[in-house]
């Protein structure tokens, strides 16, 4: 197409177009980002400014976030919620990279159901089974601590499977065929074929339980809820105010904030892990 | 090996076929066993954690069970109260009723226009999609826990309302305000949905709309008929998950109801007057703090029931509105 110039009145119209457009932008940008301002501020505010209706912070207290530390067992929850996270994404990798193997790389009779199972459990409501399993975990004198979080998890889980099977099936056949000739097992194909190919899949599987495991609160909320020693933040969060017998808005915002943060740097740092995983799914979300 | 043994030859001895017979099987048993053992951790957990504890629920729904006692048989006497005598079941049905009507229509809705938003802007929609999706990444409960803040009485929604003249409900303090608190922010929270939306529309093929044009479609009528239909498996995927999501609400709703007030008093699930009581609080409720173990398991099955029904409907009617692309359906 020959650029020819454009008529006044048309890029009026265009200019004209493109400020409505940004507006609307903006407007909705700014809807979206007020309610971090007014966390941020008062998160930075006395206990009494809090209270009113003056916005910017006066005096600064950035001690508040230090001063959360000191007036609840924040770091208990922390180590405890990091514990969680931590463990449950190892856990869910080490078990399902090898289930994923078996459902994708293998011949086996009752491959084709066991992935249908495999399926059908991702779309199990979670209530339906909450019941039994809350009672073997009395049974095995577990409420209270974050076993029945963690240990599940050593199991294989569903949504991890599914996703990693996918990736592992776009991986050509004749690598693996190529390794056996050469006299590898199906484990050395595995650790040292698959595994390191499919480093993409296995980053956003380690990356969304991670971030599940960090944000999950109906889990340790039914299992660790008893026992304070257990909490992790998502439970210390709500128990705030009940702590402290009275409202410390600026305490509970700058609580809230230490505990999305570390969520916001993983987001901007793994952005591109990210991404791969959500399209690698082809489920989104 | 299997090169070997397959080598066509003149007249095979019968007991070399026997012999080749046995290796294929004890191959093929080999393969098998090794399928198995890559399988264990996910055949011990799917039978520890799915097998079992499904038939359990099932029959503890017939049963009275407080976990002190063994379960007694009490046939339906349980789902018959579910219906008949239970004065919050209804009262948690509705809200959760309530809450799937409201929200994920105004969630899918919210989400496109925010994504056709995003469309139109050509410099800084990387920054703007950015700021869009922020409060997604915020934890469920940081969030709620925030949005009472912001939604208390004398907090800053309200002294904006009172900026512009306009009514200071009590939000989360007013049984006729909490659920319309709560979807504030459910809309505040939409990025996920909306980056779904946004690549469904970038992914509607130019050409459609130069013929929509050809044709001479105005704006609405272009949006009508090339726009809807070609992002309608996302609106369809959107409002399934969303329903199925709806039954299960229980995270928000629990953090406001929980989350005190300036005197520091623990409020009961629900709070106020259950107008915050939906399905699955009512199931923690029975559950596990009155430990009516078979109540709460009759409670989840009705709930899975329910779950299952409503999806059937929902792909059923698809059938009259979902476009598929590559004409399949």
């Amino acid at each position: 197409m020959a650029r020819r110039p454009v008529p006044p009145a048309i890029r009026r119209r265009r200019l004209l177009l493109s400020i409505a457009n940004h507006s609307v932008a903006i407007a909705l940008s700014i809807a979206f980002l007020v309610p971090f301002v007014f966390i941020l501020a008062t998160a930075l505010m006395t206990n009494q400014q809090a209270l009113t209706a003056r916005v910017w912070p006066d005096p600064f207290r950035w001690s508040n976030f230090s001063e959360v530390f000191r007036a609840f067992p924040f770091v208990r929850y922390t180590f405890n919620t990091v514990t969680y996270a931590v463990l449950a994404t190892v856990g869910v990798v080490l078990s399902s990279v090898p289930v994923a193997y078996a459902l994708s790389r293998l011949r086996w009779r009752g491959r084709q159901g066991a992935f249908m199972l495999v399926l059908a459990t991702l779309m199990l409501p979670p209530q339906v089974t909450v019941v039994p399993l809350y009672v073997i975990f009395v049974r095995l004198g577990w409420i209270g601590s974050l076993k029945p979080l963690i240990i599940p998890l050593f199991f294989g889980d569903a949504f991890s499977i599914f996703l990693l099977r996918q990736f592992f099936m776009t991986i050509p056949q004749e690598l693996s065929d190529a390794a056996r000739v050469d006299g590898a097992s199906d484990l050395q194909i595995l650790t040292r074929v698959i595994v390191p190919l499919a480093k993409p899949a296995i980053a956003a599987v380690a990356l969304f339980q991670f971030l599940y495991s960090w944000n999950d609160f109906f889990n340790p909320l039914l299992y660790a809820g008893n026992n304070p020693d257990s909490w992790t933040l998502a439970v210390a969060l709500t128990q705030l105010t009940t702590l402290s017998r009275g409202v410390l808005w600026n305490l509970q915002m700058a609580g809230a904030l230490l505990f999305t943060i570390p969520v916001l740097i993983i987001f901007f740092f793994a952005q591109k892990v990210f991404v791969e995983g959500v399209t690698l799914t082809g489920v989104k979300g | 090996m299997a090169t070997v043994a397959e080598r066509p030859q003149p007249a095979p001895a019968p007991s070399r076929e026997v012999e080749r017979r046995r290796r294929r099987r004890r191959s093929a048993l080999r393969r098998q066993l090794v399928a198995l053992a890559f399988m264990s951790p996910w055949i011990i957990g799917f039978s520890l954690f799915y097998v079992y504890p499904m038939a359990a629920s099932l029959y503890f729904s017939f049963t009275h069970y407080d976990i002190l006692s063994e379960p007694t048989w009490v046939g339906l006497d349980n789902y018959r109260f579910m219906f008949t005598a239970d004065a919050q079941f209804w009262p948690s049905v509705r809200n959760t009723m309530w809450i799937i009507v409201f929200l994920v229509p105004l969630q899918v809705i919210f989400a496109v226009g925010s994504a056709i938003v995003l469309t139109r802007v050509k410099r800084g929609l990387s920054i703007y999609r950015t700021i869009f999706f922020l409060p997604t990444m915020v934890p469920l409960v940081a969030a709620a826990v925030a949005w009472v803040f912001l939604l208390n009485p004398a907090g800053p929604v309200n002294r904006l309302l009172g900026l512009l003249h306009l009514p200071e409900p009590l939000w989360f303090y007013d049984p006729g305000w909490t659920k319309p608190g709560l979807l504030l922010l459910g809309l505040w929270m939409v990025g996920q949905t909306m980056i779904l939306f946004l690549a469904a529309l970038l992914d509607v093929p130019r050409q459609l709309y130069e013929a929509a044009d050809l044709e001479g479609a105005g704006p609405w009528q272009r949006f009508r008929h090339v726009t809807l239909p070609m992002i309608s498996p996302v609106i369809f995927f959107s409002v399934v998950i969303g329903v199925i999501h709806g039954f299960q609400y229980f995270t928000e709703a629990f953090v406001v109801s929980s989350s005190g007030d300036a005197t520091g008093l623990d409020h009961p699930i629900g709070y106020p007057q259950d107008s915050l009581l939906f399905f699955t609080s009512h199931l923690y409720q029975q559950g596990f703090e009155g430990f009516h173990m078979g109540y709460a398991a009759a409670l989840s099955w009705v709930m899975f029931l329910v779950i299952m029904v409503c999806t059937l409907f929902l792909i059923r009617g698809s059938r009259r509105w979902v476009h598929y692309q590559g004409g399949f359906r």
